[in-house]
């Protein structure tokens, strides 16, 4: 059964524990950033930095100014758009939940980032021998039977890890619990067919910065095209070498035709 | 090849200085990685080179298969004087899509991993091996020129090798290599369309389709003859072979059925998703559709139907300029202009990133020019009428 993380932004906080323990599991570096006048930072994922919280301000009702944190990482989907993309399988999913990356297959075409419908994958910009870089949901970690660090590091409860289905029911019943705090939406359970990570929200979803998108996955037109690739190859080399012999055919025949007249037209 | 000197419309100092400008940007580039000279971000990853240099190449080249199919296969021996060169311009356009790539890549030298590392799932995976067997595929058809030349070089070492060898192998296996060559072409010209299948979100509904693989595939085919006229014409002028105005306007008279099947397609797709009212309201998206339908498929469709402008090779030239632009227009807006970014990135090309473009163009410019000095390029002779 694969696994996955609920996110549940009405418990965030925004301390962004999260943030700094991905940094120092994944040995990534800091980043200089200028003051933009908000807590957010830095302004968006990079190659150095695969999680982060947006901070989003919302007016609840009654005007009131509220804080609404969104966590953005890699959403891991179940029929990944980046995977499908990759024209060496760099980029896997794996069954346990985790799209992988492996360096030693990427030759750093980018189709990933493009395809990617949440704008993950990252590129190193500004080195010679770049890399793409996103969040790994912790394989290795979960390859030792712990969880994410960003969920270990999480001091709220706000990200849960566990198996996808059982998530899924945790968070259909904290909606009916609950109902007045919650929209009625699990975001990822349907989004492009399903992602492992999960997320809960007091706002409507476009509110929290994450793109309104339908449920059919995003490979679906590609892999049916791709699908062609085979009866099209062979369609094509069979039509060619046909018309080529028909025409050729036609061709000598009408030679010889011509020839044979110009004969009778020598003889007579 | 006996050839007189000729000034050349370009001269080939410019066109050298150009090269050497590309080249010292790669070094940039390999010295202080992607971003040092691109505008390129995480939010818009691919740019200039993608939609130039592959998306333009790669359709712009399309006069290789076009013409090698119409003349060897659908016998059209009234071709044949410019199957050579359409042959010369798609091998060079190829190159310089794998030159450009080498510098768009992250990690170039591993460029070979499409080889072993397969997705058959990946729509650019297909391009990026049609496009090396393609390659290949052109090299051959076009080596016996090579050869040919070589067996007349001025140097008798060289002109004593046996050069009718290879040059019978590949009359061998020419047909075989045709129909090769049509069919790479008819997959990785429609997978250039399938990569974008992938991003539904992203690109405009004016543009994304189901069908799209389709319509690039027509649109390639539709600028293959385009190409083939641009380019001898333009040659005419620089080495003064005259072609027939037969072969020309031949050439011509079949674009506008192409097109008016592209047209016919775009439009039925629009109207069966009921998303044709979009031409009209997608402000200013459609601006960028009416700009490479009007310019590209509708005009040229009206100036090829005339007999006036396929019997005038001025006008037959500029109709097929207008195909051309046309086409860049619309690979253009499919690969970045009608190409959701990520939230809150600009992209304008980095001039670094135009002098790479240009210098390729240039470095290929820079071949066709010393072909056409060494090697038998029009063939046979045949189209030589004499310097006018
Ligand atoms: S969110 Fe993007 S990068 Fe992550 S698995 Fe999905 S498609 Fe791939
Ligand atoms: S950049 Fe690397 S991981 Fe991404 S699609 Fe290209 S080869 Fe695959």
């Amino acid at each position: 059964m694969s696994k996955a993380v609920l996110y549940d932004a009405t418990k965030c906080i925004g301390c962004r524990a999260c943030q700094v323990a991905c940094k120092q599991w994944n040995e990534l570096p800091t980043e200089a950033t200028i003051n933009r006048g908000t807590y957010e930072n830095p302004p968006q994922l990079s190659a150095y930095t695969f999680t982060k919280i947006r901070f989003n301000e919302v007016d609840d009702d009654d005007g009131k100014f509220h804080f609404v944190f969104t966590k953005l990482q890699c959403m891991h989907c179940e029929h990944p758009a980046c995977v499908t993309a990759c024209p060496v399988g760099a980029l896997q999913k794996t069954p346990d939940g985790p799209v992988v990356y492996d360096d030693n297959k990427c030759f750093g075409c980018r189709y990933c980032m493009v395809a990617c419908p949440f704008g993950i994958p990252n590129f190193e910009w500004d080195k010679p021998l770049p890399w793409i870089r996103k969040c790994t949901f912790c394989a290795d970690r979960q390859g030792g039977g712990l969880e994410p660090a960003c969920v270990t590091t999480c001091p709220t409860g706000a990200l849960k890890f566990g198996d996808r289905e059982e998530l899924i029911i945790e968070a259909r019943e904290r909606i009916t619990a609950s109902s007045d705090k919650y929209v009625n939406h699990i975001y990822g359970e349907k989004e492009v067919g399903g992602t492992s990570w999960l997320y809960l929200s007091p706002v409507p979803f476009e509110k929290l910065g994450l793109p309104t998108l339908g449920s059919e996955p995003v490979t679906v037109d590609a892999e049916r095209a791709m699908g062609a690739v085979p009866p099209v190859l062979f369609g094509a080399a069979a039509v060619m070498a046909g018309a080529y012999w028909v025409i050729k055919r036609r061709d000598r025949m009408s030679q010889e035709r011509a020839d044979k007249e110009e004969r009778k037209e020598v003889t007579k | 090849m006996i050839q007189k000197k000729r000034s050349f419309p370009v001269g080939t100092s410019i066109l050298s200085v150009l090269v050497i400008l590309g080249l010292v940007t790669v070094i940039v580039r390999y010295l202080n990685g992607l971003g040092a000279i691109s505008n390129l971000s995480d939010g818009r990853a691919w740019g200039l080179w993608i939609s130039f240099d592959l998306y333009c190449g790669v359709a712009l080249a399309a006069g290789g298969f076009t013409l090698a199919g119409a003349v060897y296969i659908f016998n059209l021996k009234k071709y044949h004087p410019v199957v050579r060169p359409a042959i010369l311009t798609a091998f060079l356009g190829y190159t310089l899509v794998i030159l450009a790539l080498l510098v768009d890549l992250g990690q170039p030298w591993y460029i070979w991993h499409a080889i072993i590392y397969w997705n058959i799932h990946s729509p650019l995976f297909e391009v990026a091996v049609c496009v090396m067997a393609y390659t290949t595929v052109l090299a051959l058809e076009f080596s016996p020129a090579v050869f040919e030349g070589l067996s007349k070089s001025n140097f008798p070492v060289i002109r004593r090798f046996n050069w009718h060898v290879p040059i019978r192998i590949i009359r061998a296996i020419q047909i075989p290599l045709v129909i090769a060559g049509v069919v790479l072409s008819t997959l990785h010209q429609s997978s250039l369309g399938s990569m974008l299948l992938m991003m539904p979100e992203t690109l405009h509904a004016l543009w994304y389709t189901p069908i799209l693989p389709i319509l690039f595939l027509i649109s390639a085919v539709a600028v293959g003859p385009a190409m083939v006229i641009f380019e001898s014409t333009l040659s005419t002028r620089a080495f003064g072979h005259k072609l027939d105005l037969d072969v020309l306007s031949g050439l011509a008279r079949a674009i506008p059925y192409i097109l008016g099947l592209y047209l016919l397609l775009k439009v039925i797709d629009l109207m069966a998703v009921g998303e044709i009212g979009l031409i009209f309201l997608a402000y200013p998206q459609n601006m960028l559709w009416w700009g490479e339908i009007i310019v590209g498929v509708i005009l040229p469709i009206i100036l090829f139907s005339m007999p006036g402008v396929r019997q005038n090779r001025n006008a037959v030239f500029w109709s097929s300029v207008l195909v051309i632009i046309g086409l860049v227009l619309n690979r253009f807006n499919v690969s970045m202009l009608a190409l959701g970014m990520r939230p809150g990135t600009i992209y304008f090309p980095h001039w670094m990133e135009l002098a790479i473009s240009v210098g390729l163009v240039a470095d290929a410019l820079l071949v066709i020019l010393l072909a056409h000095r060494l090697l038998p390029i029009v063939s046979h002779g045949e189209a030589i009428e004499g310097s006018s």
